[in-house]
């Protein structure tokens, strides 16, 4: 079976992990009740999306 | 090659998968709006969109033709009679999709399926009605009698239902930002 040659050093392992990382969420405000929201959603404070209610909050789990 | 590629699978057996939308479509045209998840409601959306298309034109071949996706004979009659004649002047485009977020549990984008004409307000009141007609039976019958001898109290009595529902609602909007002004208070 083929086996590596080499160790690989802390550097090069954490070099290499150097890019593993996870990216924070972009949020938007909701215009109705200021909370913070996912774009493109619908807000699940106050159930609003576009100017008019569109679900009844207590709906979502 | 992306030939035969045209739907999602959804992780399921051809007749499971039918199934399943037969299902969601009697949902939506009894319901006209159905909660699910964002990838459903896509492939869902042309589905109904065609039953729609097929009900404009109220031909028997036409509700043969739906009747064998959707066998259900009042939802047949609801769709060629009530939903299709609402949207004889639309070409095409009847419903929308609103995304949610993510579901708790598996973290699946959900989204509400609904028709574009429908009417989130009017859903409330008839939600918040029964439960005015509930409160109603315990009190004595006079009011019942009320009830059926005028149209009008009727109405205002499930308009004081909507707003009180409302009311309650921005209570409890309102107290998260207490609990957070108070915490604040508290750390400075």
């Amino acid at each position: 079976m083929p086996n590596p040659k080499r160790r690989h050093s802390r550097r090069r392992t954490r070099t290499r992990r150097a890019h593993d990382f996870l990216k924070p969420k972009s949020l938007s405000t909701c215009p109705q009740c200021h909370e913070a929201k996912l774009p493109h959603r619908a807000c699940l404070k106050c159930g609003y999306y576009k100017g008019r209610e569109v679900i009844a909050v207590k709906d979502v789990l | 090659m992306r030939h035969g590629m045209a739907n999602r699978k959804l992780g399921r057996k051809s007749a499971h998968r039918n199934a399943m939308f037969r299902n969601q479509l009697a949902s939506m045209i009894d319901h006209e709006r159905i909660i699910t998840t964002l990838i459903k409601a896509k492939e869902l959306r042309p589905q109904i969109e065609k039953m729609v298309t097929l009900g404009k034109e109220d031909s028997i071949h036409g509700r043969r033709l739906a009747a064998r996706i959707v066998p259900d004979e009042t939802l047949i009659q609801k769709l060629f009679t009530n939903i299709s004649p609402r949207f004889v002047e639309r070409p095409g485009g009847y419903t929308r999709i609103i995304k949610l977020g993510p579901r708790r549990g598996d973290g699946a984008e959900m989204a509400i399926l609904e028709f574009v004409d429908f009417k989130f307000e009017d859903e409330k009141k008839a939600a918040a009605a029964p439960a005015a007609k509930k409160s109603k039976a315990k009190k004595p019958a006079d009011e019942a009698e009320d009830e059926t001898a005028e149209a009008k109290p009727k109405k205002t009595a499930s308009k004081k239902a909507a707003s009180k529902k409302a009311a309650p609602k921005k209570s409890k909007a309102e107290k998260p930002k207490e609990k957070k002004a108070a915490k604040k208070k508290s750390e400075k």
